[in-house]
């Protein structure tokens, strides 16, 4: 014990001394300040005011005409929105949640527990809105412009590792775990939404 | 062998120096009198030559940065200014570029040599532990450097990789949001990038000091793998490997300079010529071609384990296969270090040799088909042969009769011991 020599404590060593307890208390209030300081010095790496500051998007979708989608830019990522036919909506309600291999909405805009029907990933029916990223690694899966291949599901095709998401934007066959979340998002008229 | 220094300073100057600061003494003892076995063969010189190639790289890294923005509007154009309009900046560019390449390369030799030759073990845990962290520092010197650019095998290699940081439990989110400083790879990833690809290379020299450092304890390891016994088993560093090493680097130096001036692009990739594009992802997405046997293995687990998704499960897969490196010495039970002595051994190296390989050639196919099961194959092999391989050869071969000393294997090598030293003929 490095403060055996405290005379007061002489001939029992094992006894902490008010030695031991200062060493003590130096050494832990020393190691709360470097850990304190290592907050600004890590936190100055995560996203700053002017990332933050576009982190909404307002797009109008009165040009965007049945059965053709858009790509808009939201935090550096695309976002998909198409608008769909009939057929397409009802291929994507007809869908049962034991075919999907992700069983979750992934629905910014609802709990996280929800589960993945085609009610539960868009506001309004027509459009569908899902982040333009796959969930496998990162890759912006094809579908979204005209002659771009959809995939056998009819909606998005990632070409880097091959997931096939359909007309909900639902993993139904790849390495992609999850569905292609959607993001936060209200209409501001029937036909303006803001994202974010 | 930490052996008796023998510098005897010469002039008053040096006498002066050395009683405050014995610098050079220190040089002397580690890089000219130093003892060093006289069997070494030229698999030994890589040392050597990777010194030379952290060098250039250090050196054309800070001249590039003299003349390149680290802006995702400017970077692109400012790598083609560097090609164009500064002088020599295209000499400069390709000897940087393929000189990652070179380093890979002959790290690697280096890698097989230690693994061949038994180099990490008792005594040398240590050396062979300190070469693996510069190995990981140089993998991420290389992948941050790629990113500079900002082609388009830039940016998405970049998000593909970070994305892989991703699928980490718990924290994985939050190391890939530090990393991007946004929501997706963007500029202020660009610019941090660069800082700490600057920052790396100097982390990568202080860790190669203490590998030789830690070399300088026990000595070289040797082809023969019997230890130092007598003064007339070494010879001094200088000039014997001196000169020995700075012919290999002479050789490798003209395998470098005909990539820089006759194929200066053939390693690397026509897409990263096209400027990032988020909104547009390339057909194949493929790494540099000294991480694809990793990129294989990350690939090669397309299956969940248990609670273990597929996605984490390849990440696990493929840090793991670094990470069992760090336990290597452990691992390998023989008590025979060189595999010269090894005959089980020496066939099972040949095929982990190729197995590495064919995980490269497969890290760069698309993941579909007949190349996905393959790639699980090799995977699985690449793991046995240091989790189970490895350790029970020690238990089960019988190894060939050793040499005395390495005086011995030099002068009479045994019938065996011609058999054997195929791959360390070169001497």
């Amino acid at each position: 014990m490095s403060a055996s020599t405290d005379t007061h404590k002489a001939g029992e060593g094992e006894e902490p001394t008010r030695r031991d307890f200062i060493h003590i208390l130096a050494g832990s209030v020393a190691a709360v300040g470097a850990a304190g300081t290592l907050v600004p010095l890590v936190d100055q790496m995560n996203p700053d005011a002017s990332v933050l500051a576009l982190s909404t998007k307002e797009v109008d979708l009165s040009n965007l005409p049945v059965g053709q989608a858009i790509k808009v830019m939201w935090q550096g990522k695309p976002v998909f929105i198409r608008h769909r036919t009939e057929e397409e909506i009802r291929e994507a309600e007809n869908v049962q949640l034991s075919q999907l291999k992700d069983e979750k909405a992934r629905n910014d805009n609802l709990p996280s527990n929800a589960d993945a029907e085609d009610k539960n990933r868009v506001i309004n029916p027509a459009y569908m809105v899902v982040v333009g990223v796959c969930t496998h690694l990162g890759c912006i899966p094809l579908g979204t412009a005209q002659g771009e291949t959809r995939g056998e599901y009819g909606g998005w095709f990632c070409p880097c590792h091959g997931s096939v998401y359909d007309t909900s934007g639902r993993i139904r066959k790849g390495p992609a775990p999850e569905n292609l979340l959607v993001p936060p998002y209200e209409f501001l008229t029937d036909t303006t939404i803001k994202i974010g | 062998m930490a052996h008796e220094s023998t510098y005897k300073p010469g002039t008053a100057l040096e006498r002066w120096l050395d009683k405050r600061l014995p610098i050079v003494r220190l040089g002397y003892d580690s890089f000219i009198d130093f003892p060093t076995p006289k069997n070494l063969n030229y698999w030994w010189t890589f040392g050597g030559i990777l010194a030379v190639c952290l060098v250039i790289q250090i050196l054309t890294g800070v001249i590039l940065a003299m003349h390149y923005t680290p802006h995702k509007d400017f970077a692109f154009d400012s790598v083609e200014h560097i090609m164009r309009d500064v002088n020599y900046g295209w000499l400069m560019r390709y000897v940087h570029s393929n000189g990652a390449s070179m380093f890979f390369l002959a790290v690697y030799i280096h890698m097989f040599r230690g693994l061949y030759y038994g180099s990490y073990k008792e005594p040398r845990e240590m050396i062979w532990i300190l070469g693996v962290v510069i190995f990981l520092l140089m993998m991420a010197t290389a992948f941050m450097g790629y990113v500079l650019p900002w082609g388009q095998m830039s940016y998405w290699g970049a998000t593909v990789i970070t994305n892989i940081l991703g699928a980490i439990p718990v924290l994985g989110e939050s190391i890939r949001t530090l990393l991007w400083g946004g929501p997706s790879v963007d500029n202020p990833t660009l610019n941090r990038f660069f800082s700490l690809h600057y920052l790396l290379p100097f982390a990568i020299a202080g860790v190669v000091v203490l590998h030789i450092w830690a070399l300088h304890v026990p000595g070289n390891n040797n082809p023969a793998g019997v230890e130092v016994k007598t003064k007339k088993d070494t010879v001094p560093f200088h000039p014997y490997y001196t000169v020995k090493d700075s012919f290999a680097i002479v050789l490798f130096l003209v395998l470098f300079a005909v990539f820089v001036f006759f194929q200066p692009n053939a390693l690397g990739h026509p897409d990263n010529y096209i400027e990032a594009n988020p909104l547009s992802t390339p057909a194949h997405i493929v790494p540099e071609w000294y991480f694809l046997p990793f990129y294989a293995i990350l690939r090669a687990i397309t299956f969940n384990i248990g609670p273990i998704s597929s996605k984490l499960g390849g990440v696990i897969a493929m840090f793991g296969s670094i990470g069992v490196l760090f336990v290597l010495p452990w691992l390998d039970t023989s008590k025979v270090r060189s595999m010269r002595y090894r005959p089980t051994a020496q066939l099972w190296f040949v095929l982990f040799v190729l197995d590495c390989l064919l995980l490269g050639y497969l890290g760069g196919k698309p993941a579909e088909g007949i190349y996905v099961a393959l790639a699980q194959a090799a995977t699985a092999f690449y793991f046995a042969f240091f989790l189970i391989i490895l350790p029970l050869l020690g238990i089960l071969e019988k190894p060939r009769a050793m040499p005395k000393s390495i005086s011995e294997s030099v002068l009479k090598p045994s019938k065996a011991d011609g058999a054997a030293a195929q791959p360390a003929a070169a001497e």
